[in-house]
């Protein structure tokens, strides 16, 4: 199936500060079709969780949330009254956060929390929800499920109370599940059991999985599509393995020589960094908001920026139009 | 052990353990759990010694022990070959200093950043004002830090020059050992490799040696010479750095070293067989702590402890390995 199920255009996210305008999320396109992963990858106040979190309709009401287009399963969800959002949050999608045990509530058992979601969008009975959550936690992994649904989150370490935040979103088969770095909060050998367990899950219920992390390691291993994001732009996008064998734009670059890669970077030897910090982003900001950064930076890098596509879907906002490696 | 290797070491562990008691519930009795099973370990001078393993293994309460925010249950603290005792607090102080993780936690928000800087030094009296200053400046210097932020405060820097910050506190008074607990786990990726290269050119400049207590090991290959993997309390294997890397022996390093996550596009997420879920400490498995997670346990492995093996340059805790014939090497079981 290639159903677009998401398609998001000119998406902007500002919020008013006493000193200004902070425009947190600067104009940025994708869309997301059934089956696939697109994997948002970024620094701290590149803007990756609003972005999930406007596409949720879980901002503030200070918070202003602007698109050309948000279109979800062919309805507009700038249209939607805060009910009918309601109706689809939770239902149609579903959202995973990244600390486990601050979004469980401590006070209720596992087995109604993963009831709420159910009984709040469909006419079943409690015990009906309780053999559905049951089931869904027998499939997240969990052993012995009908005994865990008694217990309280704290009974549970945090591997397997993040299988239960993935049992909760599956709870109505949505269509889309949004994770906002699901796997950050835990250890490594957990944290490939839970992504291969969303892998796994998005094949066989053919959802499409919005991941948001700043780990390129899980998005080498888990997406289809990438979107690098810097200070509220997507600098650069296109399949894993356009970003990953041909990273064109100089903040992509400059990351993947950042981290340590076992087998390619020497032990002992100086790793790549970019120098300085991201710029603010309260008031007019123009140009490419990388070049107070950028090794690359020229006079044109303060104008407006060239979008610029590589090979089909790939595309890199800069005004360096011969960095650009073909895909082997 | 060798006399040889006591001159070297700078920082000797042998059999500490520790033991908490900790309730379960409000009426129930107070029971023992053994946060380390008897640690031993040498730290060699300009070493960077990585010590891993999963949250809960007793990675932490080593390191306080080691800065003597712990007394260990049994076991000795050996430094320079000489025994540290509780009362020696200031002495293992002066010498060993932490970098914590949380830069945002771990710098007093209502001091200014030479008064954090300086504030080892006021506690061990060393200097005056005026030498202090001197120091301040020197270490800003160091750290990559303008000397217009001494007069500034934690809250108007961003977590990689609070790091810093937390770096230069860490050596004013010279330490010779610098416990790094999970240093760049809190910091962004372009950050994190600012600070991973400042600590590996401080260490060549000011011949340190570094504990470092990392999760994420692709760090740990990149700057450890040496490598502990601890499970449960217990270092299970220890190894030169390079060694361990190319050959894990133990199952639960292998395990390790599989759930790494390198940047490549063609893989797929790996699929380990831990499948069982960390065990309680309070009542560890018997026989092999690891032994229900383990894919290549046998039956000895769930009623026996594992033999303790030594090579020249490396040990392993595991039933699947014995000591080879010339009484130097490590060959499978």
């Amino acid at each position: 199936m290639s159903e677009t199920i998401l398609n998001v255009e000119g998406l902007t996210v500002d919020i008013p500060l006493g000193s200004g305008t902070l425009h947190a999320v600067r104009g940025i396109d994708f869309a997301l079709k059934r089956g696939e992963t697109l994997c948002i990858v970024g620094e701290s106040g590149s803007g990756k969780s609003l972005t999930s979190l406007a596409v949720m309709g879980l901002l503030g009401k200070r918070i202003q949330v602007g698109a050309a287009k948000l279109e979800f399963e062919g309805r507009d969800l700038r249209s939607l009254t805060p009910r009918q959002m309601q109706a689809l949050r939770g239902d149609r999608m579903a959202m995973i956060f990244q600390e486990p045990m601050t979004s469980l509530n401590p006070a209720y058992t596992i087995g109604d929390q993963l009831c709420e979601a159910l009984q709040l969008h469909r006419r079943v009975s409690k015990a009906e929800a309780m053999a559905q959550a049951a089931d869904l936690l027998g499939k997240v992994g969990i052993t012995a499920a009908e005994s865990r649904l008694q217990q309280y989150p704290h009974q549970l370490s945090g591997g397997l109370r993040q299988r239960v935040m993935i049992a909760m979103a599956l709870m109505c088969e949505p269509d889309l599940i949004i994770a906002d770095e699901p796997t950050t909060a835990l250890d490594v050998t957990i944290q490939a059991q839970i992504l291969r367990l969303l892998a796994d899950l998005k094949r066989e219920m053919n959802l499409a999985l919005i991941l948001v992390t700043h780990d390129l390691g899980v998005v080498a291993r888990i997406a289809d599509k990438v979107a690098v994001m810097y200070a509220g732009e997507i600098v650069e996008s296109g399949t894993a393995k356009a970003i990953f064998d041909a990273p064109s734009h100089p903040y992509t670059r400059g990351l993947l020589d950042c981290i340590p890669v076992p087998g390619k970077t020497k032990p002992g030897e100086p790793l790549g960094s970019i120098p300085g910090i991201v710029p603010s982003l309260v008031g007019d900001v123009a140009g490419c908001a990388f070049r107070s950064r950028c090794a690359l930076a020229n006079d044109a890098c303060s104008e407006t920026i060239p979008k610029r596509t590589a090979s089909g879907e790939h595309m890199y906002r800069c005004v360096h139009e011969t960095l650009i490696s073909e895909v082997a | 052990m060798s006399g040889k290797n006591k001159r070297e070491a700078v920082l000797e562990l042998t059999g500490i353990t520790k033991t908490y008691q900790v309730k379960q519930g409000m009426f129930s009795k107070p029971q023992p759990l053994k946060a380390l099973g008897g640690v031993s370990l040498r730290l060699y001078k300009k070493d960077v010694l990585g010590l891993v393993g999963e949250s809960g293994c007793g990675k932490s309460t080593l390191a306080k022990i080691l800065l003597g925010l712990e007394n260990p249950t049994t076991g000795e603290v050996l430094v320079d070959g000489r025994q540290i005792g509780p009362a020696d607090r200031q002495l293992l102080a002066r010498r060993i200093q932490p970098i914590f993780q949380d830069p945002y936690s771990s710098l007093n928000p209502r001091k200014s950043i030479e008064e954090i800087v300086s504030l080892p030094l006021v506690v061990h009296k060393i200097g005056d004002s005026v030498s202090r200053q001197k120091a301040v400046t020197k270490m800003l210097d160091l750290v990559g830090l303008p000397e217009r932020s001494r007069r500034g405060y934690p809250g108007q820097l961003s977590g990689g020059q609070r790091q810093r910050v937390a770096i230069a506190r860490a050596l004013v008074i010279n330490p010779e050992i610098v416990i790094c607990d999970e240093p760049t786990s809190a910091l962004d990726v372009s950050i994190q490799s600012q600070i991973l290269n400042l600590l590996a050119d401080l260490r060549e400049e000011l011949g340190l040696t570094y504990l470092f207590i990392s999760h994420n090991l692709a760090v740990v290959e990149h700057l450890a010479t040496r490598v502990a993997v601890m499970y449960l309390g217990r270092i299970v294997e220890e190894a030169p750095a390079g060694e361990l890397f190319a050959g894990p022996r133990h199952p639960y390093t292998k395990a390790l070293l599989e759930s790494v996550l390198t940047p490549d596009p063609s893989l797929s997420v790996p699929d380990i067989h831990l499948g069982a879920q960390y065990p309680n400490p309070i009542s560890p498995p018997t026989g092999c702590h690891f032994h229900p997670r383990c894919a290549a346990a046998r039956d000895v492995c769930s009623t026996t402890p594992p033999p303790h093996l030594q090579s020249a340059t490396s040990q392993v805790d595991c039933h699947l390995f014995r000591k080879g014939a010339d009484g130097r090497s490590l060959v499978p079981a």
